[in-house]
C-alpha cells in the first residue's frame, strides 16, 4: 500500500514539473512581460536594466528550473496589473472558491447519492419519474441561466437573499478567511453553492441509477435475496458498495472541475473568488496569476486522482490483492 | 409420500409478452419428501430454473407465476407476501446458483456474508454466529476456516468458492435445498468434490435437494428420483434406477440413449433429431409429437396427462391403455 501511494506520488509530481513547464512556455509566448510591466514613457536602456534584472536574458532552460524552483515554494512571481505577488492574491481569493465549491459538493452528493438509489430501486414511482425530469432540466440548463434565474426569484422578487458578494467573513488565521460563521455568510453561500451543484448532483444522480441498476442485476444479488436478506441490507450493503467504484472516479473529477470551472458561476454571484481573479487576468494578460492558477488546477486534479485511487482499494478488496502481488 | 415437505400441484408460469403472455410451464407437478434428493432433468429452456425459482418466489417479471399451487409442509407458499416469502427464503428454502464466481459478493468478506445470513434468521449474537459460520465452513471442506473466514471471494477459487455457497445456502438450515446447475461451471475434477460436499451436508442435516442439472451423472451420483422435464412440462417422473435404466417416455430414452458411456466409445453418439419447441410454438397434444420416432394421432390431438405406470408416472399416451383407469385416476388425485 505505502509503496502504491509513493509510487503515484511520484507520477503525480512528474505530472506538475510538466504543467510547470506548460505555464512556464505561457511566459516567452504570450507577449513581452516587459511591456505589460511598464509605461510608455520607459526608456529602451531602461527595458534592457529591467529585463537583466529579471533574469529574462538567461537561456530557457535556466529561466524554466528557476521558474519550477519558485513555483515548487508557491512563489510566482508578481503580478503585473496588482503589483502585488501572485500567491497573496491567490491565497486571498482561495477561501471563496473552496468554501463554495465544498459546500456545492456536499449538496450535490448529499442529494445525488440517495435520489440515484431512489429511482433506481422504485424505477416506475411518480416521484423517480420526477427526478428523472429535473435531471434532465439540470443538464440542460446552463449555469449562468440558472443563476439568473435564483437571483430573480429570491432576490429580486422574493428579497430573500443577496444577490452577489460573499456577505460577511470572519478571518481565521492569517491565510482564511470563512463565510460559515456569519447569517450573511451562509445565505450568500446558498444560490452559488446551488446553482454550481444543479449539474453535478443530476450526473451523479443519474450515474448512481444507472450503476446500481447494473448491479442490482449482479447474481449476488440474487443469491441474497435467495438467502433472505432483508431489502435494506440487499439495497445498502450489497448494491449501493458495488455501484461506488464508478462513481467515485467520477465525483473525484466533477469536484475538481467544480472548483476549476466555477467561473461562470462566480462571474453570475460577483464571488470574490479565484475564477473571478483569473478572468481579470486574462482580460490584462497578467502571465504570473494565469501560470499560477494553471499549476493551482492541475495541482487539485493529481490530488484528486490520488485520493481517487487510494479510495478504490480501500473499496475494493480484489484492487488490495492485486497491489501486494497476490493472485487475483 | 402421504407427508411431502414440498408439493407442486399444476404450476404454470407465463411470460407476459406484447403479444400476449407465453407459457412457460404448464402443469408441472411434483412432491419431494423430507431428504429426499429429487434431480430435475432436461435440455436447456425446458423450464428446470424456472421450476425452481417459482418455488422460493424469484421469478422476475415479466414472468410470474399463473396458476397451480406450491405447498411446503403442507402451507401454500406461492401467494404469500413479498415480506413473508422473504422470511422463508434462507430459512426453509435454499438456493444455489450455477456460478460460484459470480454468486457471491466481491466487496464483503466471506464471514460477513455468512453471519448476515445467519443473524438474518437465528436469533444469535454476533459472536455465536460468527462460531457458527466457522463451523460451516469446516463442514463444506474449507481448510483453516477460524483464518479464511476474513478473506474475500476472490481469495478462494472456483470449487472453494462454490462450497462457501453451500454454506451460505444451508447456514440458516432450511429443509429444502434447490440446488440449479450447481457443478457446471466447474472443472470436471472439482465437479464430484463439491457433489460429494453438497450430498454429505444436506444428508447430516436432513435436507431434501431439488437439483437441476443437465448431467445425467450428477443425477445417478446423488438423486433419489427424477423428474425429466420437456418444453415446460414433466414428461416422466420415477425412481432414478428405473427412468435412467428403463426410461418409458420417449424423450428420456432419447435423453439417455445420449450419454456417452465408456464401454459405447466407437461411433457416434445418439441423438433425438429435431430442438425442443419454441415457447410460442408449442403444439397443441403431446410437445414431443413432432420429435417422437413412437407418434401416432392422439399424440397430436390431445395432450397427455402423467399417466401412472408400476411406481412411475410418464406423460405418454403409449402407457394409457397398460394403466388401469382407476389407479391412473388414485394416483392423480392424490
Amino acid at each position: 500500500m505505502i509503496a502504491f501511494v509513493v509510487r503515484r506520488v511520484l507520477a503525480s509530481i512528474g505530472v506538475m514539473i510538466a504543467v510547470g513547464l506548460i505555464a512556464f512556455a505561457m511566459f516567452r509566448y504570450v507577449g513581452d512581460p516587459i511591456n505589460q510591466m511598464v509605461g510608455v514613457e520607459t526608456s529602451v536602456a531602461e527595458r534592457a536594466q529591467l529585463r537583466e534584472e529579471l533574469g529574462l536574458n538567461d537561456p530557457a532552460i535556466v529561466q524554466a528550473l528557476r521558474f519550477l524552483a519558485r513555483a515548487a515554494r508557491f512563489d510566482f512571481g508578481v503580478s503585473y496589473q496588482f503589483k502585488q505577488p501572485v500567491a497573496d492574491l491567490i491565497g486571498a481569493r482561495m477561501p471563496a472558491t473552496l468554501e463554495l465549491a465544498f459546500v456545492a459538493s456536499i449538496l450535490s452528493l448529499a442529494a445525488g447519492i440517495p435520489m440515484g438509489v431512489y429511482s433506481a430501486l422504485h424505477r416506475d414511482s411518480a416521484l423517480s419519474r420526477l427526478f428523472q425530469a429535473l435531471s434532465l432540466i439540470g443538464i440542460s440548463l446552463p449555469t449562468f441561466l440558472t443563476g439568473i434565474l435564483l437571483i430573480t426569484l429570491f432576490s429580486v422578487v422574493l428579497g430573500w437573499l443577496p444577490s452577489f458578494g460573499r456577505g460577511d467573513v470572519v478571518r481565521l488565521g492569517p491565510w482564511w478567511t470563512t463565510g460559515f460563521l456569519t447569517v450573511s455568510g451562509l445565505k450568500s453561500l446558498v444560490m452559488p453553492a446551488t446553482t454550481l451543484a444543479l449539474f453535478q448532483m443530476t450526473l451523479i444522480m443519474r450515474l448512481v441509477r444507472a450503476e446500481m441498476l447494473e448491479v442490482l442485476r449482479a447474481d449476488y444479488i440474487r443469491f441474497a435475496r435467495a438467502r433472505g436478506l432483508s431489502e435494506s441490507a440487499i439495497h445498502f450493503r450489497h448494491a449501493l458498495k458495488n455501484t461506488l467504484v464508478p462513481v467515485i472516479t467520477i465525483v473525484g473529477l466533477q469536484l475538481g472541475s467544480i472548483v476549476a470551472f466555477s467561473i461562470i458561476t462566480e462571474t453570475v454571484f460577483a464571488w470574490p473568488g479565484m475564477g473571478q481573479l483569473f478572468l481579470q487576468s486574462i482580460q490584462n494578460v497578467d502571465i504570473p496569476i494565469m501560470a499560477a492558477y494553471l499549476l493551482f488546477i492541475a495541482f487539485m486534479f493529481v490530488t484528486i486522482n490520488l485520493v481517487v485511487d487510494i479510495l478504490y482499494v480501500s473499496v475494493d478488496p480484489r484492487l488490495r490483492a492485486s497491489l501486494h502481488g497476490m493472485h487475483g | 409420500m402421504s407427508a411431502a415437505l414440498l408439493s407442486v400441484r399444476d404450476l404454470r408460469v407465463e411470460f407476459a409478452t406484447r403479444q400476449g403472455p407465453l407459457i412457460a410451464l404448464d402443469g408441472v407437478s411434483f412432491d419431494i419428501a423430507p431428504g429426499e434428493v429429487l434431480g430435475v432433468v432436461g435440455e436447456s429452456g425446458a423450464g428446470k430454473t424456472l421450476t425452481g425459482l417459482a418455488i422460493i418466489g424469484l421469478l422476475d417479471p415479466p414472468s410470474r407465476i399463473a396458476g397451480g399451487e406450491i405447498r411446503l409442509d403442507g402451507e401454500r407458499i406461492d401467494n404469500l407476501s413479498p415480506a413473508r416469502m422473504r422470511v422463508l427464503r434462507g430459512r426453509r428454502i435454499g438456493m444455489i446458483f450455477q456460478d460460484p464466481l459470480t454468486s457471491l459478493n466481491p466487496l464483503l468478506r466471506i464471514g460477513d456474508q455468512l453471519t448476515e445470513t445467519i443473524l438474518t434468521h437465528l436469533s444469535l449474537t454476533r459472536r455465536q454466529a460468527r462460531e457458527r459460520a466457522i463451523a460451516w465452513l469446516g463442514e463444506v471442506g474449507i481448510p483453516s476456516p477460524a483464518k479464511r473466514i476474513d478473506g474475500y471471494p476472490h481469495e478462494f477459487s472456483g470449487g472453494m468458492r462454490q462450497r462457501v455457497v453451500i454454506a451460505l445456502a444451508l447456514c440458516a438450515e432450511p429443509a429444502l435445498i434447490i440446488a440449479d446447475e450447481p457443478t457446471t461451471a466447474l472443472d470436471v475434477s472439482v465437479q464430484a468434490q463439491i457433489i460429494a460436499v453438497l450430498k454429505k451436508v444436506t444428508r447430516v442435516h436432513g435436507a431434501a435437494v431439488m437439483l437441476i442439472t443437465h448431467d445425467m451423472g450428477v443425477i445417478a451420483e446423488m438423486a433419489d428420483r427424477v423428474a425429466v422435464m420437456y418444453a415446460g412440462r414433466i414428461v416422466e417422473i420415477g425412481a432414478i434406477g428405473d427412468v435412467a435404466r428403463r426410461p418409458l417416455h420417449p424423450y428420456a430414452m432419447g435423453l439417455m440413449a445420449a450419454i456417452p458411456t465408456l464401454e459405447a466409445r466407437a461411433g457416434r453418439l445418439a441423438q433425438i433429431p429435431g430442438t425442443m419447441p419454441r415457447l410460442s410454438a408449442i403444439p397443441r397434444g403431446c410437445a414431443f409429437s413432432p420429435r417422437c420416432p413412437r407418434v401416432f394421432g392422439r399424440c397430436e390431438a390431445e395432450r397427455p396427462p402423467l399417466i401412472a405406470v408400476g411406481e412411475r408416472r410418464a406423460a405418454c399416451w403409449l402407457y394409457d391403455a397398460q394403466a388401469a383407469p382407476a389407479a391412473a385416476r388414485a394416483e392423480n388425485s392424490r
